[in-house]
């Protein structure tokens, strides 16, 4: 269900536990997968449940919990925008709502073409930077005023 | 040990108590929802909440240590408003739909609600609403009075083995749930429905069948396993509503396993027979019981003067109780009749102990072993609470080890396992044998052969087990007993444990499997083998009870004369001349003496059912009908004095009454693992509809075999195959089995499917369907 490149880069999240303590290892080995196949469905959830040797309940638990793992399809890019209170205070909504209205989607929504997600994030420890917004779950962007905004998004085109 | 103040009370506890050990110890109540004794500590639910001096704000009882010089206030005003505060959060989403609850009236939630809560609330806002999950047969849900307190997740991780609940997503939209599309299929699942402090999870079979204060509690034993499980029945006008658990921390502390609680089904059943009948020129007629008996008592001296003593056999399962067994026996040697036989499952009955053959020593003794070796056993289907039990055990540190025909998953660590051909389990028990002889450097026993037989090692593994540890033990399962070389087996994990030390015992399959050898209900050897003039059956049904159940049938159907003393109708029962209907479990007093040879005695908690008697009076009449002496007895407890009279303790013993030849030999071909699953084993389980519909039953319906043995047979799972034994034949869906050597093909028992076949261990031919 996974490429050879995923399952080592799970066997090497493995690793950095003692052998009984493998479940340790679910979640980078949910966020190994999501890299590759882009969201988790509940086969894949299962697949990696069984790789890690857990309940896929316990895996299902963790895949819930996080908001940064997808289980429905998303976007090419995923935009992340923080609205917790500093980016609030410093214009998270600002750009949210910029974002909105420019690509014409709610959060939770993906564009018709399939290119952009928008989902509403909780803090990510970067307030001094704020706005933040994250591509992709693995870029990090700060200071998202409006032009920055404009910027980023010819960059994606 | 800490020195802490409870309430004002003073009292010392051992390092690492909790505040809440502390206050239990005293009986002082901390209300609580996620707590439990059995369980881990999840503090999540808060109810426990407490004032402890110094502390700048309450703390949770459960999860908070006791420190020397602690004072903490259960109900202060800081205690009491915190613990108000958690309340009324717990209520803001709880649905209040007491009234049509089956919880309603047990509800913890409920309960502390009274003491807690407040007349009115003050949230306004939408409730929320969680879709109910399917849980299989057993556990029927209502999400939306979840509180979250996470017992039913910790049950299945820590108690059952396998994490088959989680609760999945966050905050507002967590949900408790089973992996999508899967169900609970544990075989120990349906406690979760007494630690759900809610109405949450309940009962399937119960649902909506009564209100629980409308229930009397009564005391009883289950009749299933050898442990002997005790019991609450819950009864509303004499017929039983429901089963649960009454703690005993000795047998089976505070769980039951599905078996337990959810066979009373059975009880109730449309198959149960009310009145005598006897057969007459082929068609069941009615009879009073005075005919019936008359019937039986001629029917047997007929059979005796024309066709002798030895033309008779009596026949009972090991779940009846010690006075049936008893007066079966008294009533049989009366007639002159020696063979009675509760070994049914048997296939060797020559092996002879000095005793009745136990467990070795109590449950909680082997519990606390150092290292544990099971043989033959599907220790989780046959004794699903002792298997818990060391489940538990391997969390200390015992180390559990198997030599088994399968590779079943105890769910919990196997410190070492030896997978053999089921007619090769002599051999894997002498392969170890050889190996313990070896690394003590020891002789081998004269009396046994060993051949040729080297040590693979898997075996050398197991013998390491045993090595250098305190207390060990060897156990023989149902897979053992019911082996064609029980006797060679016996004998040879015998001479493992006198070379370790181990304790050997055996795990008695049914409730009264010890009792029974305590009356002597075991002298007729296979009395199916050479077919008899007369059976005398109780409780008995040929095919199911019986190893060789077609072999079984065949000599009933030839009989002159088959009496019938049973609660249920049943196909077996066809070719009976006479069924007398008799009490189950539920109806009469009795006792069953469990695996480390606890006699446990209960009372009737229903009256029987129309005009159903218990069976020790009906023997008690058919012995002054036949005119026999010492048949007067007023009550079941005076047979049971004279049946058990003096101490059990020195009549048990697992010590070899005479040397048994032990000779290793080699084996090929298909061979069958034959067992018979945990819903078939018992009269009762295998009338139950709910536990027919569970996971294990559909289960037991399956051929299992490697991937090799299916490649080898041009079998694909989900295929039907059919197999045939000696003339008998079965068609079943194939399933793959990766914990089988080759050649080896699981078919299930004395199952409806499979009744056709003959021994449980023995050659077997496997082609598609
Ligand atoms: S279902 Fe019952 S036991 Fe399970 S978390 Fe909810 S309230 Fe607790
Ligand atoms: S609040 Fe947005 S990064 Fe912390
Ligand atoms: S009982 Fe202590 S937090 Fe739940």
């Amino acid at each position: 269900m996974l490429s050879q490149e995923s399952l080592a880069l799970i066997d090497r999240e493995l690793a950095k536990y003692p052998a009984d303590q493998r479940r340790s290892a679910i979640m980078g080995a949910l966020r190994i997968a999501q890299t590759e196949k882009r969201y988790l469905t509940n086969e894949l959830i299962e697949f990696v449940a069984s790789y890690v040797r857990i309940p896929p309940v316990a895996a299902y638990e963790v895949a819930t919990f996080y908001n940064m793992y997808d289980r429905k399809p998303v976007g090419k890019y995923k935009l992340t925008v923080c609205t917790n209170l500093p980016c609030a205070l410093s214009g998270g909504y600002t750009t949210a709502d910029y974002l909105k209205q420019k690509l014409g989607i709610g959060f939770g929504e993906t564009t018709a073409d399939g290119r952009f997600t928008l989902a509403e994030g909780e803090c990510m420890g970067a307030c001094g930077y704020a706005p933040v917004m994250l591509v992709n779950n693995h870029s990090m962007c700060n200071h998202m005023t409006p032009d920055a905004i404009d910027k980023k998004l010819a960059e994606l085109e | 040990m800490l020195e802490i103040e409870i309430d004002g009370k003073k009292l010392t506890v051992p390092s690492g108590s909790t505040v809440m050990d502390a206050a239990n110890s005293i009986g002082v109540h901390i209300p609580h929802f996620c707590y439990h004794k059995k369980l881990s500590i999840a503090a999540n639910c808060r109810m426990c909440l407490v004032q402890v001096e110094k502390a700048p704000k309450p703390l949770p009882a459960c999860a908070t240590p006791v420190t020397d010089g602690m004072k903490v206030f259960t109900h202060s005003d800081q205690a009491v408003t915190a613990q108000k505060g958690v309340m009324e959060f717990l209520l803001i989403n709880h649905p209040l739909d007491c009234p049509i609850c089956d919880q309603g009236g047990e509800c913890q939630l409920q309960d502390l609600a009274v003491g807690y809560g407040q007349s009115g609330s003050r949230y306004q806002e939408e409730k929320r609403v969680v879709a109910n999950k399917d849980l299989g047969p057993l556990i029927s849900t209502d999400m939306t009075r979840c509180i979250h307190c996470s017992r039913c997740v910790r049950f299945t991780e820590e108690i059952a083995g396998y994490q088959e609940l989680g609760m999945a997503n966050r905050g507002e939209f967590t949900e408790v749930l089973p992996f999508i599309g899967k169900t609970v299929n544990s075989e120990i699942s349906g406690n979760v429905i007494d630690l759900c402090p809610v109405g949450a999870l309940t009962s399937k079979p119960f649902r909506y069948s009564a209100r629980t204060w409308e229930l009397s509690r009564r005391k009883s034993v289950s009749p299933h396993d050898g442990l002997g499980s005790n019991l609450v029945v819950q009864v509303k006008n004499h017929k039983v509503m429901r089963v649960l658990p009454l703690e005993n921390e000795a047998i089976n502390e505070c769980w039951l396993a599905d078996r337990d609680r959810f066979s009373y089904e059975a009880l109730n059943s449309e198959e149960r027979i009310t009145k005598p009948m006897i057969k007459q020129g082929g068609v069941w007629q009615e009879a009073d019981w005075q005919t019936a008996l008359e019937f039986v008592a001629n029917g047997l001296k007929g059979v005796i003067a024309e066709h002798g003593r030895e033309s008779v056999a009596a026949v009972a399962t090991p779940h009846s109780t010690v006075e049936e067994l008893f007066l079966l026996r008294k009533l049989m040697s009366g007639l002159g009749v020696n063979a009675v036989e509760t070994r049914l499952r048997a296939a060797d009955f020559a092996l002879k102990t000095a005793g009745a053959t136990w467990l070795g020593q109590s449950i909680a003794e082997l519990a606390a072993s150092d290292a544990v070796v099971v043989i033959g056993s599907t220790l989780r289907k046959e004794q699903p609470l002792l298997a818990q039990r060391l489940r538990q055990s391997v969390k200390k540190g015992l180390k559990l080890a198997a030599i088994n025909p399968h590779g079943d998953d105890l769910l919990t660590a196997k410190a070492a396992e030896l997978v053999v051909r089921p007619d090769q389990l002599v051999e894997g028990v002498l392969q170890v044998l050889k190996a313990v002889a070896e690394a003590k450097g020891i002789a081998l026993p004269a009396n046994v052969d060993f051949g040729s037989i080297d040590i693979p090692a898997e075996a050398r593994a197991v013998a390491a087990v045993l090595d250098g540890k305190e207390k060990t033990a060897i156990l023989l399962g149902n897979i053992a007993q019911q082996h064609p070389r029980y006797g060679e087996i016996y004998a040879a994990a015998t001479a493992i444990a006198e070379a370790t030390g181990a304790k050997l015992g055996v795990l008695g399959e049914a409730a009264n499997t010890v009792g029974a050898q305590l009356v002597g209900a075991e002298t007729g050897g296979d009395v199916f083998a050479k077919p008899r003039q007369a059976y005398f059956m109780l409780n008995a049904e040929a095919e199911f009870d019986v190893q060789n159940g077609a072999q079984a049938l065949a000599a009933v159907k030839q009989a002159k004369l088959v009496v019938a003393l049973s609660s249920f109708s049943s196909c077996a029962l066809e070719h009976a001349d006479v069924i007398l209907p008799v009490s189950p479990f539920s109806e009469t007093s009795g006792t069953f003496v469990n695996m480390e040879g606890r006699a446990q005695s209960f009372n009737g908690v229903v009256r029987p059912l129309g005009e159903t008697r218990p069976a020790w009076k009906v023997l008690r009449v058919l012995g002054n009908l036949l005119g026999f002496a010492g048949f007067d007895y007023a009550s079941s407890e005076e047979i049971r004095d004279e049946a058990l009279a003096g101490d059990i303790a020195p009549r048990l013993s697992n010590a070899l009454a005479a040397p048994v030849a032990v000779k290793a030999q080699s084996a090929s071909g298909l061979v069958r693992l034959g067992e018979v699953s945990i819903y078939q084993a018992d009269i009762y389980s295998r009338r139950a509809p709910s536990l027919q519909k569970t996971a294990d039953a559909a289960n037991a319906t399956l051929l299992k075999a490697n991937a090799a043995t299916l490649a080898k047979l041009g079998l694909a799972a989900g295929e039907l195959a059919r197999v045939e034994q000696a003339g008998g034949t079965a068609e079943l869906q194939v399933a793959l089995d990766a914990g089988l050597l080759d050649d080896v093909i699981r078919v299930s028992a004395n199952h409806p499917l499979t009744r056709a076949l003959a021994a449980h261990v023995g050659a077997i031919a496997v082609a598609k369907a």
